[in-house]
């Protein structure tokens, strides 16, 4: 058992401390509620294909979209000390251009999708660089900045499409937004896997990650070692921007139509929240996107563990409230030097108490 | 005739885990008397004054006010008992008044009379002889005089013992001379001030006990009169003067006959007036003169810190244009910044990371610097420089001055400039590492690097430059080389004595 303390690291999680008990702690209380909580089975859904299904699944499924946007929103915060509040209306956005190409076409291939994809990305990266560039060069408050489209994105999405809910029903669109043939683990699940890869191999190949770091750190001092701070904010939000236009193209493809009014909705406050509850400080700086996506999971997690408990779809927010006080709490800088001063103490005890 | 004692501390003892950060210190001040407190960086000054202040408790030891024991458990305590701190970093609020200042927070709770306030601190100001009104926003005061605002505070709250940590070291001269004027009057009032500062020249001129800590023991307390500077300096370092007989030897250097490195004609930014400027290969030149004459300001303009508005500028006999750090930084200039708070470390960052970070910006964007390179750098620097750090992974922020700016030296090294600026490197930091910065100065020098090295302490460029630029009101005044390399002359030159 000693030998085990002493080969944790030193420090043990860091930031990841509080988003691992909180996962561990949600696990234990749904195991206790219910033994078969997060047992999985193998059923065939409509198109006779294997797949996974269970409680389990469908948390890590449903938080695939917020897991996406928690990655670009860490990013924005530890660059810019401020949030995206934009990101669903944006989302909305996406989905429609999304849509709007895949029907401009007689029939829907994956050639068209690739197609549709590409500009649905292109456009949310281009409200992303809006964003940015009232952040970055004309010097916004990120929330005032992001306020605009946020009021504004949805009357575009709506414009969009002329109006309309178009529906697309296709294969293809169906495989993205639940399983593909073959492959027994939903498809948001394995985007989920994509980005959070592509943005490590970009954190690997760039500096990006320094010089993301440095700028919300010390603005200043980064612009006084040379680095091009009104770029690496805008970059941010464009990175975001994908994030955005991949979210929004899961969500319109789980249900096979988009919908301005509801797609994604309220989706930013989640996204920022599973920033914070990641250990990331949403006044910018040292950031870890690993945290903030399992703080997507874990306010999934807390949902339908909240869903399972038969509690009404409008009390779940209440306690969600109550849950994410506890969390913020504990993870604050306050609580954090009372228990490492406590942690000393006992220390110190033991250490007396070999002596004797 | 003995004076009767004050303030009294005695056995001070306090350990932190893995240091001893005071032993056995006694420490003694008398009514009436401006005492100051010496060490260097890790002396124990701050844990002191952090006991006495009631932000630390001390391990084991008696304080004594008035000649009765007192137990300070708390700033609050502290203020209680009569002892007021005015820190190096203002603790006021510049949005607010002066009067709300000096009254916040002490009586009155939730409903002030403003009227009353501001009469009142008009009062005391005038007392004092502070130039600031109670109404007047505190932002709108002059460094020197928000300092004195809060002395004001500390006083109005009948504080007997007031001590004042580095109050000195963001004020131009002018400012200095007022706060010791009113240093001077708090003292024939029976205030006991503890005074903490980097700055030589001013304990001598202002103090009247000396009282030297190092490694956490007390050396020594001495009467200021009767401890000549060079003797204080060798007890806070504790050791011979050899070192700094090595700098007086290398002092008042010759010319060098190198190829010019950097040419700057015209060269204005937003902050500056249009100058000519030039230093040599190998050449180690400074920029002096007040706070505000435009030294710091005209070397931001050659590394492109300010928005550059115009001039030539040519490198190695080629044209360049330096309009941003980066391209100063390509064309081999590296520039430590006056500020090291607010313009040199990124604080939560690590040790490593500091000291590669120009040189990962130089490198580009698609370049990332590998982990393992990474740490070879960085621990070949901590080496170097002698770093004082747990591990190249602590976060630079929670290292002494000294050695974040040491951290921020390896970070220029690193990129290997031809040309490197220095503006105020030595500010705020322990006289053993001012030496060893000076020293490496020189040795860039002898390596063929050209150097530009501002300090406010006038003998150390003496000791390192071999021109000197002499700025006043944003205008070059002078140029000193060679003879005229003297305190003298230097004063001389940034007065306006060159018209006698």
């Amino acid at each position: 058992m000693k030998e085990n303390l002493k080969k944790m690291p030193k420090g043990g999680l860091g930031q990841l401390t509080i988003p691992v008990i909180a996962v561990a702690l949600l696990v234990i209380f749904n195991l206790i509620r219910d033994p078969g909580f997060f047992s999985i089975s193998i059923t065939h859904n409509n198109y006779g294909n294997a797949v996974l299904a269970g409680n389990l699944i469908s948390i890590i499924n449903g938080a695939s979209e917020l897991a996406i946007l928690a990655i670009g929103m860490t990013l924005v915060t530890a660059a810019t000390k401020g949030q995206d509040i934009s990101v669903g209306a944006a989302a909305a956005i996406a989905g429609s251009v999304f849509v709007k190409v895949l029907k401009s076409g007689a029939d829907i291939t994956g050639g068209t999708v690739i197609l549709a994809f590409i500009c649905a990305c292109i456009v949310a990266m281009i409200f992303g660089a809006f964003n940015g560039t009232l952040v970055a060069v004309f010097n916004i408050q990120p929330m005032i900045a992001t306020l605009i489209l946020y009021t504004c994105g949805r009357s575009i999405a709506y414009w969009i499409n002329g109006g309309a809910t178009p529906t697309v029903t296709s294969p293809i669109i169906n495989a993205i937004g639940s399983f593909a043939p073959g492959i027994p683990i939903p498809m948001p699940v394995i985007i989920v896997i994509v980005v959070a890869i592509l943005f490590k191999l970009l954190f690997h190949f760039t500096s990006l990650e320094i010089l993301t770091q440095s700028v919300g750190i010390n603005q200043s001092a980064a612009r006084l070692n040379g680095i091009n701070t009104t770029f690496i904010k805008l970059l941010s939000f464009i990175l975001l921007g994908c994030c955005v236009s991949v979210a929004g193209i899961i969500g319109v493809s789980r249900l096979g139509l988009i919908n301005h009014e509801t797609l994604l909705l309220d989706v930013e406050m989640d996204a920022i929240l599973a920033v914070a509850i990641g250990g990331n400080s949403l006044g910018g700086g040292k950031f870890k996107i690993s945290g903030s996506i399992i703080g997507a999971y874990v306010i999934q997690m807390l949902t339908i563990t909240l869903y399972a408990m038969k509690v009404s779809s409008t009390d779940v927010k209440a306690y969600k409230a109550i849950v994410i006080v506890l969390l913020v709490v504990i993870g604050s800088p306050v609580v954090k030097e009372r228990f490492e001063k406590l942690m000393k103490k006992r220390k110190a005890l033991l250490k007396g108490g070999e002596k004797a | 005739m003995q004076e009767r004692a004050l303030l009294e501390m005695r056995g001070i003892k306090k350990r932190f885990p893995g240091v001893r950060a005071l032993h056995n210190v006694d420490f003694t001040l008398r009514k009436g008397e401006i005492h100051a407190l010496m060490g260097e960086n890790g002396a124990g000054k701050s844990t002191l004054i952090k006991i006495l202040t009631g932000v630390y408790q001390m391990d084991e030891g008696n304080v004594y006010v008035d000649g009765e024991a007192v137990a300070i458990h708390s700033p609050q305590d502290a203020q209680n008992t009569g002892i007021s701190t005015v820190y190096q970093e203002i603790t006021l609020c510049p949005n607010l008044t002066v009067a709300e200042n000096m009254f916040i927070g002490r009586e009155g709770g939730a409903f002030v009379n403003q009227k009353e306030y501001r009469k009142r601190a008009d009062e005391q100001l005038q007392n004092l002889g502070i130039p600031a009104r109670g109404a007047q926003m505190l932002g709108s005061c002059s460094l020197a005089v928000q300092q004195m605002v809060a002395i004001a505070r500390a006083v109005d709250m009948q504080c007997k013992v007031l001590i004042l940590d580095e109050p000195t070291s963001s004020l131009d001269d002018k400012e200095v001379n007022m706060l010791f004027g009113l240093m001077r009057d708090l003292k024939s009032k029976g205030v006991g001030i503890i005074f903490v500062t980097h700055f030589l020249e001013q304990v001598y001129e202002v103090s009247d006990r000396i009282t030297v800590l190092r490694n956490g023991e007390l050396v020594g307390e001495y009467l200021t009169e009767d401890l000549p500077q060079v003797q204080l300096v060798a007890k806070m370092m504790g050791k011979s003067l050899d070192e700094l007989s090595d700098l007086e030897e290398i002092g008042s250097r010759e010319a060098v006959a190198g190829e010019v490195f950097y040419e700057a004609e015209g060269l204005a930014s937003e902050e500056t007036n249009p100058f000519n400027f030039s230093i040599r290969k190998g050449e180690v030149n400074g920029f002096t003169g007040l706070l505000g004459s435009g030294r710091s300001e005209s070397v931001r303009a050659i590394f492109g810190a300010d928005k550059v508005t115009g001039g030539k500028v040519n490198i190695n006999g080629k044209e360049v244009k330096i309009s941003r750090p980066i391209d100063a930084m390509k064309s081999g200039i590296g520039y430590l910044a006056e500020d090291r708070k607010r313009d040199g470390i990124i604080a939560d960052l690590s040790v490593r990371e500091n000291i590669i970070l120009a040189l990962q910006v130089m490198n580009g964007f698609f370049k990332p610097i590998s982990r393992s390179e990474s740490e070879a750098f960085a621990d070949e620097y901590i080496k170097a420089l002698k770093i004082k750090t747990a591990s190249s992974e602590t976060p630079v922020g929670s290292l002494s001055g000294g050695n974040q700016q040491k951290v921020i030296l390896a970070r220029w090294l690193l990129t290997h400039p031809d040309y490197l600026i220095l503006d105020e490197p030595t500010r705020g930091i322990d006289v053993g590492t001012k030496l060893e910065i000076q020293k490496l100065v020189l040795q860039l020098a002898k390596e063929g690097v050209s150097v530009t090295f501002i300090s406010s302490e006038v003998e150390e460029m003496l000791r390192t430059c071999s021109r000197l630029i002499v700025m006043r009101d944003r205008h070059i005044v002078g140029e000193l080389k060679g003879q005229d390399l003297n305190q003298a002359q230097v004063m001389k030159t940034i007065a306006g004595g060159e018209a006698e």
